[in-house]
């Protein structure tokens, strides 16, 4: 009998796996920032922020603040050596025009078809989209990054979302703190499988059409 | 070189008339023209239209209260244009009230109908949306096989935007993040007002490292 924990963690350091040096990165906020403490030594990616620059560094020492450097969640940052900084079209243009290889975002849901929901849950909260829209419509590869279960036991991953739509198939590849899908043919693929889960304990999981990749491995 | 005037942020807060479209530099306060919100809140504005990122980030236990949020609390808008709200529980509220209209508009979507307004442009064509809510009521062209959005043009009536450095030509020059939707603001409006933290002579400033041309500003407000 497998039990389901939420394992924020394992989510974010298979996600910084995908990375090759030299790749430009986009990574949302709460658990996607999460991602950029697990990138594999000896990769160097460069990560870019919607409000307007390129190498972002880690949060400054306390007392080190600069009230003109802040990451699109608002918060404190550094800028690393070779980094710049640029306007919103700029931003965006570098964003729309494919030169960003990976973005990675949190969902409310995600399903089958590539779709994503992540900004509005009508009636109830309705942050707004921020740059979520275009990132996921620009991106070279999309990264959606969830925990596999919600708190009431249902599945994030959806045979079709019910939410209004962040992007319509967009999606490349989920991460949850189950396994590693891909997004295919209209059906969600196992890549890999995180332990203690097994493929069968996560196919019975996942609310929606999954296969198991014929590769499928243990991720270590 | 013109030397552009340079008024008081109650001056500045004073071009301002009912019903103006205005939109505000800045993201979730960074960069934002301070001294000109807190003006606009003492000259008690009312009826704007807001175009800016976002409405600022509002948070009464930490006391905190930035970019366009003293002036959503004072309920100086009856409509606002931004790209999130999710910081701000006052708009929320609000919008929930039904006692502002909120349009949300992508980010990118956003910045792209201000850099036309102020470009000439009618619009943009854009794929941000496309298959989403954003698309209802919108023309929707497909070109060599993809699908775009027609976005129209977003122009206003009065700018505020904020930089670091300003010569007294007008010339502007921003720091680091504080960027963001300044420079293109600073295209799109009728009357553009730049509060800056410094104000130096002609020819201090390297033409090379200016970012927003003097022809674009037509007041300064020292911070």
């Amino acid at each position: 009998m497998i039990e389901y924990v939420e394992n924020k963690e394992i989510i974010a350091r298979r996600i910084a796996r995908f990375f090759a040096s030299g790749d430009v990165v986009n990574l949302g906020i709460g658990l996607p920032t999460m991602v950029g403490n697990f990138v594999p030594e000896g990769v160097t990616v460069v990560l870019q922020s919607e409000n307007g620059m390129m190498g972002l560094g880690p949060a400054p020492e306390k007392g080190k603040e600069d009230k003109d450097l802040t990451n699109a969640g608002g918060m404190p940052v550094t800028v690393l050596d070779g980094g710049c900084f640029f306007d919103s079209a700029v931003s965006f243009g570098i964003i729309r025009g494919g030169h960003v290889d990976f973005t990675v975002l949190g969902v409310l849901e995600v399903d089958q078809e590539g779709n994503l929901a992540n900004y509005k849950i009508p009636g109830k909260m309705v942050p707004g989209m921020g740059g979520a829209m275009d990132l996921v419509a620009g991106s070279k590869k999309v990264i959606a990054a969830t925990t596999h279960l919600e708190k009431s036991g249902s599945s994030k991953l959806k045979r079709r979302c019910v939410l209004p739509l962040t992007a319509a198939h967009e999606v490349d590849i989920v991460v949850t703190d189950v396994g590693y899908f891909t997004v295919k043919d209209g059906k969600f693929r196992l890549e890999e499988y995180f332990a203690p889960y097994t493929p069968e304990w996560i196919v019975e999981h996942t609310g929606a059409d999954i296969v198991v990749a014929p590769g499928c491995k243990e991720f270590r | 070189m013109i030397v552009k005037p340079v008024i008081s942020a109650a001056e500045a807060a004073a071009k301002v008339k009912a019903g103006d479209v205005v939109q505000l530099g800045g993201f979730l306060g960074c960069g934002s023209p301070d001294s000109i919100i807190e003006a606009l809140v003492a000259a008690g504005a009312k009826d704007l239209t807001l175009v800016c990122n976002d409405t600022g980030i509002h948070n009464e236990a930490k006391g905190v209260s930035n970019g366009p949020a003293p002036l959503v609390k004072a309920k100086a808008f009856k409509t606002m244009i931004v790209s999130h709200i999710g910081t701000n529980p006052e708009t929320q509220r609000q919008m929930n009230a039904g006692e502002s209209d909120v349009r949300l508009v992508p980010q990118g979507t956003l910045a792209e109908r201000i850099r036309a307004a102020g470009n000439g442009l009618g619009g943009v064509l854009t794929p941000t949306g496309v298959g989403t809510e954003v698309e209802e009521g919108k023309r929707k062209l497909t070109l060599n096989g993809k699908d775009y959005l027609l976005e129209e043009a977003l122009p206003g009536d009065v700018a505020f935007v904020k930089a670091k450095r300003a010569d007294k030509a007008g010339n502007l020059v921003y720091a680091k993040t504080a960027r963001n939707f300044n420079p293109i603001m600073a295209t799109a409006c009728a009357v553009v007002i730049a509060e800056v933290e410094e104000l130096v002579e002609i020819g201090a400033i390297d033409p090379d490292q200016v970012h927003t041309p003097s022809i674009f500003v037509d007041y300064i407000v020292k911070a």
